[in-house]
């Protein structure tokens, strides 16, 4: 049985744009392959604002690229490294809102944690939580963050988030993370 | 003191007191980050009195790199000096979004963002 968290539309309203890039498992190490998380994000947003007027192109690549951005480097980072399963981003375009949509393999292990914090974050008030996070951070020497840039999209470019758990391969865990984002908040 | 490299540049100007952050800073997490945190706390520790951090020129930082920002701000904070200055720019349109959550962890940091162009 899948687990949804927060806001997770599974019946993706039929668009006319969309993009979806698909990497292939790699024994590369990611710090090797680091800058690719960046270029990726960059063409995202490239490509998706030639569908925007003028006034609007600057603010729909910069929130394309933070948010495209972050969605790669947490599938790279928590990405099962002993499983073959690709990590792909889509990002599709609606009048009104875009829809970021990115699939990987999740360690068993840390499914646990993320849910946990999933929890928690979909049960917080995010601006609370994101001081929180930060003050906690702060205080441990070498904390290495998670959730912020979660936190970011929802608290700077009011995102509404959601994920979906499900079984894959006899072994693994698959995770969906969805992000809409209106096309107001830009 | 100054870190050069092909994306990003961060340079300190001790006689205006103030780091410039240039181009887009997309580094991995708190270790790779160390180094920027180093020059932080570097020229803070120079400046008794105020410090600028110019970002008009710094066009992305990742989620981590904020984090870094953050505990940058926190620490100067818990030591009360010196006073911060953050330069941003509003034709940089997450620098209107983001720069703004530094002063709910200092209400005292001062943020200016200047006109586009």
């Amino acid at each position: 049985m899948p687990q949804i968290f927060g806001e997770y539309r599974e019946d993706l309203p039929k668009g006319n744009e969309y993009l979806i890039l698909r990497f292939s498992p790699t024994s590369v190490p990611l710090k090797e392959r680091w800058r690719n998380n960046g270029l990726s994000a960059n063409f995202m947003a490239d490509y998706m604002a030639t569908f925007f007027p003028g006034e609007s192109v600057i603010p729909v690549k910069s929130a394309v690229s933070f948010i495209a951005n972050e969605l790669i480097e947490n599938a790279m980072k928590y990405s099962d490294q002993s499983s073959d399963f690709p990590v792909t981003i889509a990002l599709y375009l609606y009048r009104d809102k875009l829809i970021f949509l990115t699939n990987n393999s999740i360690a068993k292990p840390q499914v646990e944690t993320f849910q946990n914090f999933l929890k928690e974050l979909t049960e917080s008030d995010p601006a609370e939580l994101w001081l929180q996070h930060l003050e906690q951070n702060a205080a441990e020497e070498d904390s290495n963050q998670s959730g912020l840039g979660f936190l970011s999209m929802i608290n700077d470019y009011q995102a509404e988030l959601g994920w979906k758990f499900e079984d894959a391969d006899p072994n693994g865990v698959a995770v969906s993370t969805m992000v809409q984002l209106r096309s107001e908040s830009l | 003191m100054e870190i050069l490299a092909e994306e990003y540049q961060i340079q300190y100007d001790a006689a205006s007191g103030t780091v410039h952050c240039q181009g887009s800073l997309r580094l991995a997490g708190t270790e790779e980050y160390a180094p920027v945190a180093q020059l932080l706390i570097d020229a803070a520790g120079q400046q008794p009195e105020t410090m600028k951090l110019d970002l008009r020129q710094l066009q992305f930082l990742n989620s981590s790199g904020i984090n870094m920002l953050s505990k940058f701000i926190v620490r100067v904070r818990q030591q009360g000096k010196p006073q911060i200055t953050v330069l941003g720019s509003k034709g940089i349109p997450w620098q209107g979004k983001s720069l703004k959550n530094l002063q709910r962890l200092m209400p005292s940091l001062v943020l200016e963002l200047e006109e586009e162009g």
